[in-house]
């Protein structure tokens, strides 16, 4: 035991390759054995620069370069960026328009969650379950083609309103979509919630206390498991929210008590696929009549745009949490300030305290856990002592796998 | 825990009586959404730097603020640091965004460190260090973030002035060409097929030219 002790410590960077973040990011674990010692992370391994060229661009031209920052969550940056221009030239969005723009929204966290709740599966060893969610988030995808053309940069939000209506004929598909999501809930809910591989390796791992969320940040589902009442949606009600009954979805009322854990990040976003099920159902009842664009012609948008000066932050629930978007424009055709926050710039300082003490097998769990897009686990690189060895991905999931299987001995 | 939540007016009003002359442009806004219109708080604030901490601090003690991200704006002579944060969420409509400008001159681009208070600001700290060159004081960690280890040193990317990125640091993706000096791919390379009667077939003979449809029609 003693020679156990002495056992000096080593390092595992981790990535940094990932194709689908903004930020894909290096992780470097100081290991003790199995337990991980200290965290530190490095993002920007491809950043994009993308502010860099929306400062050289028009508002229109730079709606469309929203709609390609993520490849999952493209309305939010969209509707995000659409709202600070209206707040700064002033425009009044026509009603229809804030119903189509919470519509698609909530269909875009459908599918965000269900993704999710797949890869989290696919980390833990559960290739069922993972087939399973992947297969029941397809509905919203086809219902999001139907709706907007395609399945993701869905290009449908516009400064002032939305670039295409929602008819009465489309609401058989969606009322169709909506129940199918319905049938399926209890379902899913059951097989995630109440199945002992899942709560085995979820459970009190990579906890998050509530001080821990309020101090370091976070924002969204991350936040909300660990107790964190906050939900854009619900405190600046934006779009068609505020018409809407929408309440942020704690663990606790659920569960019976706020753990801040894995599990937890669990019960929040399957929870809040139930939710968004309700949100589109209230939006299809009351949505009113009405145009959907403020200004249909182009060049009035951009001429009304250039006369505006003064600054603005848009902010969106995104299925990851807040989204930001300030802005700031100066009689100018492209604005003179513009800055991003997506969701995951929020919640990656939660990585550090989330993963300290946890061992290699559960890191792909814990840091798929705040959902960034994707596990970032691409390759790991052990250096140890004798040289080193590197773990690629399918190690490293396949370790993962086998701390599955211990348990449940 | 109870939050009770005061409507920004009086926010605005605490933090006039408490820091005077050193707060100016103090604006409260609204903006409405929906069909209901419901109103959603800002209050925008220019602070003098010296007072950056106090407050924070101040803020806080009304509700611990929820930072959501530190913007930068080169406006030319100086560089305005925009605090965005957040109080009163988690009372349904009567969440406060509560913003902060600093300016800084550019001849002295020094702030102090807000990560004492709200240690989840370090990482958007950091940013500001690397992409507009502010001197962040007393932060405990001042490594880069989004830039490339290679990245040239004193370039800023949002500056406007001539340490920002200038004409000869942006490459044309159309001009940059193949990849040339490639290593050999691991498979042998397909041998050419011998040429196939279909493709060989002159497409001329069986396609009308377009000229010929537009007569037909």
């Amino acid at each position: 035991m003693s020679e156990m002790g002495k056992k000096a410590t080593y390092n595992i960077p981790i990535g940094p390759i990932h194709p689908s973040l903004k930020e894909p990011i290096l992780f470097t674990f100081r290991m003790n054995g199995e337990v991980i010692e200290e965290a530190d992370f490095a993002p920007g391994k491809a950043h994009r620069g993308i502010e860099w060229m929306g400062m050289r661009r028009n508002p229109v031209q730079i709606v469309h370069l929203t709609d390609r920052i993520c490849g999952i969550c493209g309305v939010s940056h969209t509707l995000a960026f659409a709202r600070a221009v209206e707040q700064i030239v002033g425009i009044e969005v026509p009603e229809r328009a804030h119903y189509v723009r919470t519509i698609i929204a909530e269909f875009e966290r459908i599918q965000s969650h269900l993704l999710w709740a797949g890869v989290a599966a696919h980390e833990l060893g559960f290739e069922t379950l993972f087939h399973l969610a992947w297969r029941v988030r397809e509905e919203s995808m086809d219902v999001i083609e139907y709706l907007t053309g395609n399945r993701v940069n869905y290009g449908i939000v516009q400064v002032g309103g939305v670039r295409r209506d929602f008819t009465e004929d489309q609401f058989p598909r969606i009322e169709r979509a909506l129940h199918y999501y319905e049938d399926v809930a209890g379902k899913l809910l059951n097989l995630y919630l109440n199945d002992k591989t899942v709560s085995l390796r979820c459970r009190d791992a990579g906890t998050m206390s509530y001080e821990d969320a309020l101090r370091l940040c976070t924002v969204g589902p991350t936040a909300r498991a660990s107790g964190l009442n906050m939900d854009v949606r619900q405190d600046s009600p934006y779009a068609a929210y505020g018409d809407i009954d929408v309440q942020a979805i704690l663990p606790e009322p659920y569960m019976g008590e706020t753990r801040g854990d894995v599990y937890d990040r669990i019960v929040v976003r399957l929870y809040e696929v139930v939710q968004s099920v309700g949100i589109i159902r209230q939006c299809l009842d009351q949505m009113p009549p009405g145009e959907v664009l403020w200004e249909k012609k182009y060049p009035r948008l951009l001429a009304a745009c250039k006369k505006a000066s003064g600054e603005a932050v848009g902010r969106v629930e995104a299925p990851r949490g807040e989204c930001l978007h300030y802005l700031r424009m100066d009689h100018m055709d492209h604005p003179q300030t513009w800055k991003v926050k997506a969701s995951t710039y929020s919640n990656q300082m939660a990585w550090l305290g989330m993963l300290k003490g946890e061992q290699i097998a559960d890191i792909p769990i814990i840091v798929a856990s705040i959902d960034p897009c994707m596990s970032c686990t691409d390759r790991v690189a052990v250096i140890g002592d004798e040289g080193g060895y590197v773990l690629t991905k399918e190690d490293l999931h396949r370790l993962s796998v086998e701390k599955t299987r211990r348990l449940m001995q | 825990m109870t939050r009770t939540a005061i409507p920004t007016e009086e926010v605005a009003a605490i933090f006039k009586k408490e820091f005077g002359d050193g707060i100016s442009d103090i604006e409260v806004r609204e903006w409405c959404e929906g069909s209901k219109k419901t109103p959603i708080h800002t209050l925008w604030m220019h602070i003098d730097r010296s007072l950056l901490l106090k407050a924070v601090s101040c803020l806080i003690e009304i509700d611990y603020p929820h930072l959501g991200v530190i913007s930068g704006c080169d406006t030319g002579d100086d560089i305005d640091l925009v605090y965005n944060m957040m109080i009163f969420f988690g009372i349904r409509g009567r969440e406060i965004n509560v913003t902060f400008v600093v300016t800084l001159p550019k001849s002295d681009l020094s702030v102090p460190t807000i990560s004492g208070l709200i240690p989840g600001a370090v990482y958007t700290e950091r940013e500001k260090i690397e992409m507009l060159g502010i001197d962040v004081t007393d932060i405990p960690d001042r490594r880069g973030l989004f830039l490339p280890a290679d990245f040239p040193k004193g370039v800023y990317p949002w500056r406007k002035d001539e340490t920002g990125i200038q004409e000869g640091h942006v490459k044309e993706l159309w001009a940059v060409g193949r990849p040339e000096n490639r290593p050999a791919p691991p498979v042998k390379p397909k041998e050419k097929k011998e040429a196939d009667p279909v493709e060989a077939r002159t497409p001329e003979k069986d396609v009308p030219a377009p000229e010929e449809v537009k007569k037909d029609e």
